[in-house]
């Protein structure tokens, strides 16, 4: 798999997400910064990590959304690329309108910082197609705006579509409905607050999150 | 030509700051705030060429997330 990860000023979780996709794809990711207006030729996923791109400035994601690189990552995402955005990363899929909805300070105001587990919604997605539907998994979470919201016509559609991928299977953040990670319409896109990336290896203490990573491969190696 | 644009949440969005600094000012003894809301003000200084309509785009472009906030222009009396 041919993946990129995009760096922003303020990404922290970009070598973590580099050495993930490294270790379960078998291929170093391209590492692209925000200013570059192009992507590399023949990606098969761009991930979008954690982090405080520009500084959280104005909301989170706000300012990485109008960087040079989104423009070609909105363009890839159109192609049918697939996009994985984590943490920040979801912050920024929902500024750049790729994903419904916005990431809100947390319900109770704290930073969260602390494994949680997930029920998987939506198994059919390459994203989650390595899971059961119904699995409970359990990822690490450290946020402060994790908290989505939408109205309730856009999560009523995100449920009835089968966008909901990941909720927490205990409230976390105030998140509405327990959304922990949603789906565009077309199923490339998938953004979530829990971080995979941090949960593929036996030293991370667990390892749910490299089904993740396997089932994006898969996806890739034997297209529908 | 400074020009205002006041953020604010929309209602009915659940507001965690607003909520914390209000618990604050009960912590302070401060009776009588029934409700607190938190906003932001962002000032622009314009030149006197750039439009209402400019404006608009800039706050539904990048200012203010619509999805849960509301804006409003503040424009001075326009001296031209």
């Amino acid at each position: 798999m041919n993946s990129a990860v995009i760096v922003f000023p303020g990404s922290n979780c970009d070598r973590d997400m580099a050495e993930a996709l490294h270790l379960v794809s078998g291929r170093a990711p391209h590492m692209i910064w925000h200013r570059e207006p192009t992507l590399p030729d023949g990606l098969d996923l761009i991930a979008i990590p954690g982090g405080f791109s520009y500084g959280d400035y104005l909301r989170a994601g706000a300012m990485a959304a109008q960087s040079p690189v989104m423009r070609a990552v909105r363009e890839a995402a159109e192609r049918g690329i697939f996009v994985l955005g984590v943490c920040n990363g979801f912050q920024v899929l929902a500024e750049s309108h790729l994903l419904p909805g916005a990431l809100m300070r947390n319900g109770g105001l704290s930073f969260v910082c602390r494994d949680v587990p997930l029920r998987v919604e939506n198994s059919q997605s390459a994203f989650t197609a390595r899971y059961q539907a119904d699995e409970i998994v359990t990822f690490p979470v450290a946020h402060h705006d994790g908290n989505f919201q939408a109205d309730e016509e856009t999560l009523d559609r995100l449920e009835g579509e089968g966008r909901v991928a990941l909720r927490y299977a205990d409230a976390v953040n105030g998140s509405a409905r327990n959304i922990a990670g949603i789906l565009n319409e077309a199923g490339n896109v998938l953004g979530m607050m829990p971080h995979p990336e941090r949960a593929v290896e036996p030293a991370h203490g667990r390892t749910d999150g490299r089904r993740l990573f396997e089932g994006l491969i898969e996806a890739v190696l034997q297209p529908a | 030509m400074k020009t205002r644009v006041y953020v604010t949440l929309k209602n009915g969005v659940l507001d965690p700051q607003g909520k914390a600094i209000h618990h604050a000012l009960e912590g302070l003894g401060f009776s009588g705030v029934n409700d607190v809301r938190a906003g932001k003000l962002i000032e622009l200084d314009l030149d006197p060429g750039v439009s209402d309509a400019d404006v608009e785009a800039m706050c539904r472009k990048l200012l203010a997330n619509t999805v849960i906030e509301n804006y409003r222009i503040e424009r001075p009396e326009t001296a031209a």
